[in-house]
This record gives C-alpha cells, structure tokens and sequence, in this order.
C-alpha cells in the first residue's frame, strides 16, 4: 500500500503511540480489503461505549490510547449505559454509573465529543453527499452511507478511534464508487404507515438481501425519522451498509434486473416474527434510534395530561442536545409528568437493564431484536401512538 | 514438516499446540473474556478453552466489541498463543492488532489438526506443522 511521507511516519511512531497503533489498525485492514492507499476522512462516530460491553480490558486499552492520542477531526460519540446526569432515577446502580462516567471520561480526554448518540447526524455531525467518513454504529452508517450520501464502510469500535486519531481510513469497500452499485431491486407493493412499518420493511429485506445491497422501489412517501427507523433494522437483520430508494436517496446507481417483491403479507409475516405470544408488557421504549425533537414533540402530545400505568415503565430515548431543547420546549415537563422518563445519552440496547423487565413494547424492529437477544424480555412492535396507549392502559 | 503459505495478519513468531475448529467464533458473547472458555451453545469447541493454544478457525463473527474480548483475555494470560484463519474478518484482526497476537490467514485450515504441534511464523505468513500430536502419540 502507498502510504505518504506523513502517513508512514505516523506507522513508524514519529506522532506517539496512540497514533502509530492506530496506524497499525488502519493499514492491516488496508491490506486484508486490498486497499491501493489511506484517505482522508473528516468526520468519525465511535461505538463501543457501554461499560458494560467493554468491561474493564476495554476501558484499559481506551486509557492505553487517550496517553498520547487526540482526535484529528470531529468525533462523536455511541450510546452508553446510562443517562449521564439523570442515571439514578432510572434504577441505574452506582458501581455501574461510576465505570461508565470513566469510559466517557478517557474519550473526552481524546478530544471525543462526548454526548453520546447513535443518531450524529441530528446533533452536528452531518457530512455531506460524498464525504469521506468513518462511523461506526450500523444504523448511523447505514443513514449516513444512503440517506445523505457520505461515504463509510461499517467501523467497529478500535478502527473509529484509530481513523479520529489519524484523520484517515483505507480505500476500500464502501468508500469506493463500484462497490456501492444496487445488486437487487425491491418492489414494494403496500402502502407503509408509520416508524414500525418502516421497521418492518428493514426486517424483510434484511433478512433476504444479507449483504446484496437494495434497490428499493414504491415507497412514495417518508420522513426522516422513518429512513432512521428503516435504516437501523435493515442494518440489524442484514448487515446492509447501503441502500437506495426511488427518488428519496441520492446516490446514483444502475438499477438492478432482478426484482424480488414484498407484500403487505411479508410485512405482516415480519410482524408475527418480531410479536411474541403473551408477550407480559411492562416496559414500553420509544428513541431506537434516538428520538428526534419531532419525535418527542409527538409523545409529549399524546402524554399530555395522561398518567403511566402502574407496573409499566417507559424510556423515550435521546441524545443530550435534543433533550436540552424538549427541556426548553416544555415537552420534558409533560413527558416527565405523565410518569415517563425521557432519557438522553441511553438507550434500551445498551443500559444494563437484563431481566429487569418482562416484555418490550416499542416501534423499533431493532429494538425488538437487542431486547430478546441481551435482555431475554419478550416483544412486541407497534406503531408510536399503540406504544403510548398501551404504557397509559 | 509440512508447510503453508499464507498472509500476516499481525507479526510475531510463535510454536504450540494446534485446536482446530471448523465453527466461526463469536469472540463477544461467544468466549468468557476472563478464562479463554468458548461458552456458545452448541459451538464445537463449547466448554474448552483456547489459552494458550494456537487457534486454527475459518473467520470471526459478531460485534465488534470483540475486539476488546481478544485484548482482555491478552490482559489476564488467557489469549491464544497465535490464530490461524481461512479469512480474518476484521473484528479478530483489530482484535490482533490491539493486543499483539500473531495471526495468519489465507490458511486451508482442513490440514491442520487438533493437538499437533505448529509454528506460526506472521512475519513471513507461514505455518508449519512440525510434529504428529502433543496428546496422542502415534
């Protein structure tokens, strides 16, 4: 691989340890992709954040890098396991709270903007259509790559940190213009309702295409918050990175021959896979991914001079800045008076909350997933407004 | 002694016993981070452990946070010897990477036998079989 004058001093150790271990990430993976040389990349977004799931090896190694390494360029930061201000009120222990206020710590050390959120794009760190980027966190790559239009292959934790330390990624996969081609086409034959509907869709085409990326077609109408809703279950059942729309994204592409169908039966299908059998609900979750300001402005609505059954509990989960503003709005005030919680930097796939509930109820078909493999709650997905019936009956 | 060419993953040169498996691992979730055991049902190297072994499987699988599974086990001396893939994904080959554990790929793993002695040479991308079997002698 060819690297520059720069780039082979960073490997070599000129910049410190933290940048020539980063290196280190960066080339091996260059050459296992077949990558010609490093780019430059000007936004990252780092997963691997819980406590929880890095433990204390984990943390160990961030402390390693945070040494001497700084980021180069905007980065920000996954969910982690808790609310950072309001953890306790949420049922979150002390030894968990502590552990993860020490993670969060040794990334901002680095310089990592550290209000953690799957959801970047909402807060400020929007690329534009055709950047060079490198994001972790499948759903936030899969909007970035297909939604907006920037570039990045899916990152994991180590391999985001070491492009925000270097400002550079290997040519490879998604950055390229050939390997971002529509493979097969998706003739969406039912009107789709709502976030769940659209979570629904990401199930079923998901699970057919795996890694052939899709060319959707017959969705004639969405909103942001449904491609995000799309995206992060499309991401969770397939492992898509990339997708394109009918004249929704922009990304340019042939349009494939083949052509597979889905019916309102393979979404009603999709459904009965996600909906377990006497599903006991007791925790209703709303903001996977985060809840958009228009999101919360919707709940607060529907909350309005309600009161959350005894027994259940609801999370409406977001990131810091948007909770800042429902706070400035009046929506936290209604939202938090009903008896429901609204909880920024979490999220219900990451907090430590396993076994604490019996059944999920939530528009999110990634939700769904994380809730029965982590939590072994039982679910069921419905529509934003079925949700907030259900947590106020 | 039968040689195999294949690419370095990370660097190193190491000799020990081989423990083969045709299943992909799950290093997150799959492997106890604290005692080097492969926990996942049904996985055919469920109950055994892979410290100090020189662990031959096809590829990785699963989250990324198993990158930091591989570096605790380096932590608490429970990190295989070196690992031998057909094809390292990049969860594992991150996971080399950070906690400086030889790793080859490109390897047609189906040679290579649990319980025979083998080197792996990263630098130059080679594995060699050098002896029959560490427990049973033939």
């Amino acid at each position: 691989m060819d690297l520059s004058r720069e780039e082979q001093e960073m490997l070599d150790g000129k910049y410190g340890k933290a940048t020539k271990k980063s290196m280190e990430i960066i080339t091996t993976l260059g050459e296992i992709y077949g990558a010609e040389r490093l780019i430059s990349v000007s936004s990252v977004q780092i997963a691997g954040v819980s406590y929880h799931n890095l433990g204390e090896a984990g943390l160990e190694y961030l402390a390693g890098m945070a040494e001497d390494g700084r980021t180069k360029v905007l980065t920000t930061l996954n969910p982690a396991g808790m609310d950072l201000v309001e953890w306790k009120k949420h049922g979150i222990n002390n030894d968990f709270a502590r552990n993860q206020q020490r993670v969060v710590d040794i990334f901002n050390r680095m310089g990592v903007v550290t209000t953690c959120t799957c959801t970047p794009y909402l807060i400020g760190n929007l690329p534009h259509y055709g950047e060079h980027i490198a994001w972790a966190e499948s759903s936030a790559v899969c909007f970035a790559n297909s939604v907006i239009g920037a570039l990045t292959n899916r990152e994991g934790g180590p391999s985001a940190l070491a492009a925000a330390l270097t400002g550079r990624t290997a040519e490879y996969g998604l950055h390229l213009r050939e390997n971002r081609i529509a493979q097969v086409k998706y003739e969406v034959q039912t009107k789709l309702e709502d976030t769940d509907d659209f979570g629904l869709l990401g199930h079923v085409i998901g699970v057919r295409t795996g890694k052939e990326i899709p060319y959707i077609t017959g969705i004639v109408s969405v909103t942001m918050e449904k491609l995000k809703s799309f995206s992060a279950s499309v991401a969770t059942y397939g492992g898509v990175a990339l997708f394109h729309m009918e004249n929704i994204t922009p990304n340019r592409t042939l349009v494939p021959d083949r052509t597979e169908v889905v019916t309102r039966e393979d979404l009603d299908a999709a459904r009965m896979t996600l909906d377990d059998d006497e599903a006991d609900i007791d925790f209703i979750s709303i903001g996977c991914p985060h809840a958009s300001i228009k999101e919360i402005a919707r709940v607060a609505e529907l909350l309005e001079g309600k009161r959350v059954a005894e027994g259940k509990t609801v999370w409406i989960t977001t990131a810091k800045p948007t909770k800042e503003l429902a706070i400035m709005m009046g929506y936290y005030e209604t939202i938090e008076n009903a008896g429901a919680f609204l909880v920024s930097d979490a999220c219900c796939a990451v907090a430590p909350l396993k076994e604490r509930f019996k059944g999920l109820m939530t528009d999110s078909a990634k939700a769904c997933f994380y809730a029965r493999g982590k939590n072994k709650f039982k679910t069921e997905i419905r529509s934003i407004e079925q949700c907030l019936e259900e947590a106020v009956t | 002694m039968t040689r195999f060419k294949g690419r370095r993953i990370f660097k190193g040169k190491i000799e020990g016993e081989a423990l083969v498996t045709g299943d992909d691992i799950s290093f997150f979730g799959g492997c106890d981070p604290e005692t080097g055991e492969i926990v996942e049902k049904g996985h055919e190297l469920e109950g055994k452990s892979i410290a100090g072994k020189i662990l031959v499987f096809p590829t990785g699988k699963g989250s990324t946070v198993g990158s930091y599974v591989l570096y605790a086990l380096k932590k608490v001396g429970k990190a295989p010897l070196a690992i031998v893939n057909e094809s390292t994904d990049t969860v594992v080959a991150v996971g080399c990477i950070i906690s400086e554990i030889p790793a080859v790929d490109q390897i047609e793993i189906s040679n290579i036998q649990t319980g025979q002695k083998i080197e792996v040479d990263a630098d130059n991308g080679i594995v060699s079989i050098k002896g029959k079997s560490y427990d049973h002698p033939d």
